[in-house]
């Protein structure tokens, strides 16, 4: 019964959202205000009514009901409760279920939270939310159903997929899709204002939140899926170049460009077409990931397996939205009036540079992504596109702009001067150089990028610290007094410093990952002993042991580094009892940054074992680096400016933006 | 400067930046990528040695046997030809004969056998590689289920 009702909610909410569709269009034409207003409203149905349907197909995962064919596709009634909750989302039907969750709870915090917006921009917004909503109801609906029944019921379920029985798919998926599908509020801001053919500095304070939050998940999303892969498909891997991780990284670039010049739109009213453009394109390559990833033409560790007609209709959604958007916008690119002036060398300037670069990135991924499906249409030959082409194109991209980073915050807006900047970070400069003699002195025949790399990385690193510091009035002003003003700082200010400090560690733990990490394969008997960088590693051989729903063998090495021995690691071949699937469950032993990974092979027939070892130096500064940008989205979106409804700012807002206007 | 000095000097650099990355591409399109092959085309087009190329198939019955240390020989088969593959390191969790794999690397110079630098398989048992599937259906062989 329940499961027939989270149906017939999805129902309701498809037809809710088709209202939502048109009729606030229409509010807004005419203007009627009893139009307009149904909008807000039916946002708020819509996500209660897709909710229901979410926890109806939960509690059918919870209470195991494999009368439900998804649930007994994809769940057991041995499996752990956790992954019970997260199995909902394991699969295509449910995953689809939650993407459309995340969209409608995006409608409804615009509904909720928006009320400092003009009346028809909301109800314009929230209208393209509804066309976005409705196109992807019918097709979960009419392809894709979560909640079809198998009659008889079976007695026990297939069990989900060993590899994503982890408390990652708990955290990955959702965290990812916030990202992914939040980009959809900036496209809808965007297809609103071409509707109403009117933008201004107000809009992008509008949008920028939006923006800036949905970069914070998705940033936060791709580094757990990238710590995921890393510790659970024992290749060692932190990133692949696989096309499904560039269907996320695409519109993570394409958002941090968005992120970069909503902030010049807002500040000095330039770049408005620009920043439309980019809303729409992010969103675009949102829809563009989660074509790849659900179509089946890809070969990939995400591709669930389907059916041809899912991937004809989701590049329907596709072609209709960003054909549609793309449209309109050449309709009404005439009537968006040009902005403010700046010359070549200022803030807007380096945030044009910023653009330049980070969206020339992500077309040269975009290529290497869609490349090998364009030439298998045309000439039906099969090639693969790996890390070497995005190598060689991607990465001489980013030195450049990485080089840029710490100049962007310290130039004047409007007319900047350069050599200034390149004064104030004079101490900045010194500590990358210094960084790049000691690598190339200490790590004896490093290769030269890597000192570069590193040295990059200390570059943003201190030129972060550094744009903190001057704002605070370093060297100007005495330390009461700096610290007064650091109190004093808007929390934006520390948001993107910490953003760019988290990009340097990142790049750091990049770096010395792919020129320092060594990889051993060999096979050991018990007893037997390997060396891994600085360390040896004593087989003590292998043990069965029994889990819930699998079993498993363990091989456990005592490590030692000088004689002394300080730890042991553990790893396991496990079976799953419900699929008779092997895994690999890589043991990893965390040394400050860094990591001893080590992945259990299968027995050779003279009673030895295969073991793979990875030492892998400052591998953990990749994701402490991303996580600190996180932090420092999230810092920045608490900045006063852009607290989102709380009553005093917004009020605050609202007259300001009533006097740009 | 002008106001039109300042859009060309914008315009100029950013038709640099594009130029420079339409290069990187387009020369890391010829160096860079892998062709796919099946066992079938490889015989027929004569792979030369040293090309990196990405061999696709079924793992062929008894054809895995362990050598020295951790180097592992099997062939792959599409039903129709059979290559012979070695390859030291560890293998996939779902490497199994009569699976579906795919591996990379190249043949050696005066030498049938092809020296592989990396296994893929499968990620789960109702997923079979997108390349070995077709290579498949195409020598008639294919028995999952029906398009």
């Amino acid at each position: 019964m329940i499961v027939e009702l989270g149906h017939y909610a999805l129902v309701m909410a498809l037809a809710i959202s088709l209202l939502q569709s048109v009729l606030p269009v229409i509010g807004a034409r005419r203007p009627d205000a009893a139009l307009m207003e149904m909008a807000p409203a039916a946002a708020i149905a819509s996500f209660i009514f897709v909710l229901l349907a979410f926890a109806a197909l939960t509690v059918s995962y919870v209470t195991s009901d494999f009368s439900v064919q998804n649930v007994w596709e994809n769940s057991h009634s041995l499996k752990p409760l956790i992954y019970k909750f997260s199995g909902v989302w394991g699969n295509h039907e449910g995953s689809m279920l939650l993407w459309i969750l995340i969209l409608v709870f995006f409608s409804a915090l615009v509904a909720l939270f928006g009320g400092n917006l003009p009346f028809s921009l909301k109800a314009n917004v929230l209208a393209v939310q509804a066309w976005i909503t409705a196109a992807f109801l019918f097709f979960v609906l009419l392809t894709s159903n979560p909640f079809q029944r198998l009659n008889p019921a079976p007695i026990e379920g297939r069990d989900l997929n060993p590899i994503l029985q982890d408390i990652g798919l708990a955290i990955h998926p959702p965290l990812l899709y916030l990202g992914y599908v939040g980009f959809s509020i900036c496209f809808s801001f965007a297809v609103a204002a071409l509707i109403e053919g009117r933008i201004d500095a107000a809009w992008a304070r509008w949008v920028r939140p939006w923006t800036l939050a949905a970069w914070t998940a998705l940033t936060a999303g791709i580094a757990m899926g990238s710590y995921w892969a890393y510790y659970e498909l024992g290749w060692g891997g932190w990133w692949f170049w696989d096309p499904v991780e560039n269907a996320s990284f695409m519109p993570w670039l394409a958002g941090t460009a968005l992120l970069h010049s909503a902030l010049v739109m807002e500040k000095r009213e330039a770049l408005k077409i620009w920043t439309v453009l980019l809303a729409i394109m992010t969103f675009s390559l949102s829809l563009l990931g989660t074509f790849l990833v659900r179509s089946g033409v890809l070969t990939s560790v995400h591709a669930f397996a389907t059916d041809p007609l899912r991937g004809v209709f989701i590049l329907g959604i596709l072609v209709l939205f960003i054909g549609g958007a793309f449209s309109l916008f050449a309709l009404r690119v005439q009537t968006l009036s040009q902005g403010g002036l700046f010359a070549p060398i200022s803030r807007e300037g380096a945030l044009v540079f910023n653009n330049l670069f980070l969206t020339t990135a992500t077309a040269t991924v975009l290529v290497g992504t869609l490349y090998p499906l364009l030439l298998e249409a045309v000439t039906g030959a099969k090639i693969s596109v790996g890390p070497p082409f995005f190598n060689l194109t991607f990465g001489p991209l980013m030195i450049p702009l990485l080089l840029a980073v710490p100049f962007g915050p310290l130039l004047a807006w409007k007319r900047g001067d350069l050599w200034a900047v390149c004064q104030r970070l004079y101490f900045a400069a010194g500590l990358a150089l210094l960084t790049a003699l000691a690598v190339t002195y200490f790590a004896t025949g490093a290769p030269v990028l890597a000192a570069l790399g590193i040295a990059i990385g200390i570059w943003l690193i201190a030129g972060a610290i550094t744009d903190i510091a001057l704002r605070s009035g370093a060297g100007r002003v005495a330390v009461p007094i700096m610290w007064q003003r650091f109190k004093g700082l808007p929390r934006s200010a520390f948001g993107s410093a910490l953003a760019h400090l988290g990009l340097g560690i990142s790049v750091i733990g990049i770096v010395t990952v792919t020129a320092f990490s060594t990889e051993e394969v060999t096979t050991l008997k018990p007893g037997e002993t390997m060396v891994s960088g600085p360390f040896a590693l004593q087989f003590e051989g292998l043990k069965p042991n029994t889990g819930p729903n699998y079993t498993e063998l363990q091989g456990r090495f005592i490590v030692s580094r000088d004689g002394n021995r300080f730890a042991t690691i553990t790893s396991a071949k496990r079976i799953y009892t419900a699929r008779r699937m092997p895994t690999t469950e890589a043991g990893i032993l965390t040394l400050g940054p860094s990591q001893l990974y080590v992945a259990l092979g299968d027995e050779t027939p003279d009673g030895g074992t295969v073991v793979r070892v990875w030492w892998k130096p400052w591998v953990t500064f990749i994701w402490i680096g991303a996580v600190i940008m996180s932090l420092g989205g999230i810092t920045s979106l608490f900045d006063r400016r852009l607290r989102i409804g709380a009553p005093a700012t917004r009020k605050a807002t609202a007259v300001s933006a009533g006097q740009e206007t | 400067m002008t106001r039109k000095q300042k859009r060309l000097a914008i315009i100029a650099g950013g038709v640099s930046v594009i130029g420079v990355a339409v290069i990187l591409v387009l020369f890391a399109l010829q160096e860079q990528i892998v062709y796919f092959h099946s066992p079938t085309d490889v015989v027929e087009k004569q792979v030369s040695p040293g090309t990196r190329i990405r061999l696709g198939g079924l793992v062929a019955e008894n054809s895995v046997a362990r050598g020295q240390g951790t180097t592992v020989e099997f062939a792959v088969t599409d039903t129709a030809n059979t290559v012979s593959i070695t390859y030291t390191g560890i293998l996939p969790d779902l490497f199994r004969e009569g699976q579906g794999v795919v591996v990379e690397g190249a043949f050696q110079p005066g030498n049938p056998l092809f020296v592989a630098d990396s296994v893929l398989a499968k990620h789960d048992e109702t997923y079979m590689p997108k390349e070995v599937a077709d290579s498949l259906k195409k020598q008639g062989v294919w028995q999952g289920e029906e398009e």
